[in-house]
């Protein structure tokens, strides 16, 4: 077990392009970190280059105290789980745990007493003598994450590993996931673009875009504040409403005609200063016609979730969603009067997109 | 649920099967006949009578040592060709799998002889191991090795061997290389983290990965020794010297054509037909189960 430091690593392709432009954060030992991002952003580029399998073009990755940039994957003292489990096809589940134990001439008795309670953990006894391919899904899986545990590495990485189940098994894989890494107590990163997975998973989200972290942080913070207009609309779902707005003067925000209270605003901002006002669906109530600060929304269609019911519409003239628990408003079209907590506007910049917060 | 369009009734599926059932009618099915009721007769040199005589040009053929010389010939040949032209291929194809600058020039110049016809081949081979006009053949002399494919058997044989080898390489290759990048990456990168070296995931887990390819290849390349190599032969050796170089195939030429017993000729091309349908039906039925993953 050991802490995990990224201090500004860079990966350059041949031909100049930039698919991870200087990450810097660290992991604490038996910590559990979800790099987040839509595909492209880097995330499985870091973890490769974290894993050894891409060359790190510049930065240091270091794993408890050794700086492993130089070191083969084999040596770092880590194991990986693939999106595709990457099971080798023609040994046995057994010989498949077994096969990282015995390259590395662990005695017989050892690798059989560890192949055997790795198996009792993931409940996969039944199968050991079982071929990959006479296996389920999930089953395979579970093989993936035994071969993983009985190496006792010092850090998991995991590549996706639930994008392959169904959405039942995925919810289920990953309660697992999080018990065994706890029981284990094993440093681990895991990717995912999935932002359920990211939240429910991590005590450390690093969510990416386009090469470089938009934040860091746990996973409430990011959604209580999140530090972009991206991060806002990536975590969160149904994702947050934007709307573009002009500040108008302390914690203050005028959108169209409405004025809006937002506590966490930097007070420095000059007045008529162009901005965008997020408003999470789950955060809007419901108010009184014509009371200070109540916006009206155009409720076009309703979407029945069971416990909840989303409401579309049109807000300011732009597109706005609306959640609220069933029967708590009238499910039909047409206008409703809203408000929202001073405490849950968020405002961005509208150009960077930066949250303008208080420092 | 029916999975497919059927068609309903005989004449459109005969129709559409039409032509490829003439072409191997006429030029499978009439002329393996034709051999089949020959290997039954018995030809006088100028073909005036011809008599049926049962089994008798089998016997003949399994009474004489040439027919055994030619059937170890044809095993020593196919099993070096074999061996040489498989293990080539795959140690190429591990080398051009790899991510490296000039790979695509590299496989296309690997692909090339495969579409050199194989008499061109054979003269190919013979020029460059001529004993008084080949450069290589003067090299091996001049290193004291007294080599001369036209009088000693063993010399024809390894010409042989070399130039159908080159002539297989590339084909075995093509299948090899498939055959690699069929493996998927992550199950190789999963093994370098599993602490497995080079050499060792190679014969772990791309080699046992790759055992269809090789099992389906072996069997193509015994059918290649057996029959393809006729031009080779004839080109670089002519079967000789004093049968040295005659295999089971060639054979079936010089005694029909050379020998005038077609009834002989046509025996043997019959066992080797037998032989052919052997191996086939082998491979049929181990590469639908036990090697393929």
């Amino acid at each position: 077990m050991a802490q995990v430091t990224l201090n500004n690593v860079k990966k350059i392709y041949a031909g100049g392009v930039e698919a991870v432009k200087g990450v810097s954060f660290d992991i604490p030992d038996g910590g559990f970190c979800v790099l987040v991002g839509p595909s492209g952003c880097g995330k499985s580029t870091l973890l490769r280059m974290v894993a050894g399998l891409e060359t790190i073009s510049a930065g240091e990755v270091a794993i408890g105290s050794r700086v492993v940039n130089q070191v083969e994957p084999a040596d770092r003292d880590i194991a990986m789980v693939f999106q595709n489990y990457a099971l080798y096809p023609h040994m046995s589940v057994y010989d498949n745990m077994a096969y990282g134990l015995r390259n590395r001439g662990t005695p017989k008795d050892e690798i059989d007493k560890r192949v055997q309670e790795a198996a009792r953990i993931l409940a996969i006894e039944p199968f050991l003598q079982r071929r990959p391919r006479q296996l389920s899904g999930g089953q395979r899986q579970r093989v993936a994450m035994g071969r993983a545990i009985v190496r006792k590495p010092q850090v998991f990485l995991f590549d996706e590993p639930l994008s392959n189940l169904d959405a039942k098994l995925r919810v289920q894989m990953r309660v697992e996931i999080k018990k065994l890494q706890r029981a284990l107590g094993v440093t681990a990163i895991y990717v995912t673009h999935d932002q359920v997975e990211a939240m429910t998973l991590s005590d450390k989200l690093v969510v990416m875009n386009g090469g470089q972290v938009e934040q860091i942080g746990v996973p409430s913070e990011v959604y209580r504040k999140p530090a972009s207009r991206f991060v806002a609309t990536f975590i969160g779902s149904p994702p947050m409403n934007l709307l573009p707005a002009k500040v108008d003067g302390h914690g203050i925000i005028a959108l169209g005609d409405a004025l809006l209270q937002a506590r966490d605003l930097r007070e420095d901002l000059a007045t008529g200063t162009a901005v965008e006002v997020g408003l999470r669906p789950e955060d809007i109530e419901i108010a009184s016609e014509g009371a200070a600060g109540s916006l009206p929304f155009d409720v076009e269609f309703i979407e029945e979730l069971g416990a909840t019911q989303l409401f579309h519409g049109q807000l300011a003239g732009k597109p706005f969603v609306m959640q609220a628990a069933t029967g708590d408003v009238a499910a039909q079209a047409g206008r409703l009067w809203i408000s929202v907590d001073p405490d849950k506007v968020h405002v961005f910049h509208a150009e960077s997109g930066v949250r303008l917060g208080k420092a | 649920m029916q999975k497919y369009a059927h068609f309903k009734g005989l004449t459109i599926p005969l129709l559409l099967l039409l032509p490829q059932l003439m072409i191997t009618v006429v030029f499978f099915y009439w002329p393996a006949s034709q051999a089949v009721w020959q290997s039954f007769l018995l030809q006088d040199a100028f073909g005036i009578s011809t008599e049926f005589v049962w089994f008798e040009n089998y016997r003949d053929l399994f009474a004489k040592p040439e027919y055994y010389k030619a059937l170890i010939n044809t095993g020593i040949f196919s099993f070096f060709v074999a061996l040489f032209s498989l293990s080539l291929a795959l140690l190429f194809a591990v080398m051009a799998d790899r991510q490296i600058r000039g790979a695509e020039v590299y496989k296309t110049l690997l692909i090339w002889p495969y579409a050199v016809a194989p008499a061109i081949a054979g003269v190919l081979w013979i020029f460059m191991f001529d004993p008084s006009l080949g450069m290589l053949a003067r090299g091996l002399q001049s290193l004291g090795v007294n080599w001369n494919p036209r009088l000693n058997g063993n010399d024809a044989m390894t010409l042989v061997i070399l130039a159908a080898t080159w002539k297989q390489i590339s084909y075995n290759f093509l299948f090899f290389l498939a055959g690699l990048q069929s493996i998927p990456k992550s199950v190789i990168e999963a093994a370098v983290i599993d602490g497995a070296r080079p050499m060792r995931r190679f014969w772990t887990i791309v080699f046992p990965l790759l055992s269809p390819t090789t099992f389906f290849l072996l069997v193509v390349n015994l059918v290649y020794v057996f029959f393809d190599t006729f031009g080779i032969i004839d080109t670089v050796s002519g079967g000789g010297p004093s049968g040295a170089t005659e295999t089971l195939v060639y054979k079936v030429y010089s005694d029909g054509k050379g020998g005038t017993n077609l009834g002989g000729s046509a025996a043997q091309s019959v066992i080797l037909l037998a032989m052919v349908i052997a191996m086939t039906a082998f491979q049929f039925r181990f590469i639908e189960r036990k090697v393929t993953y």
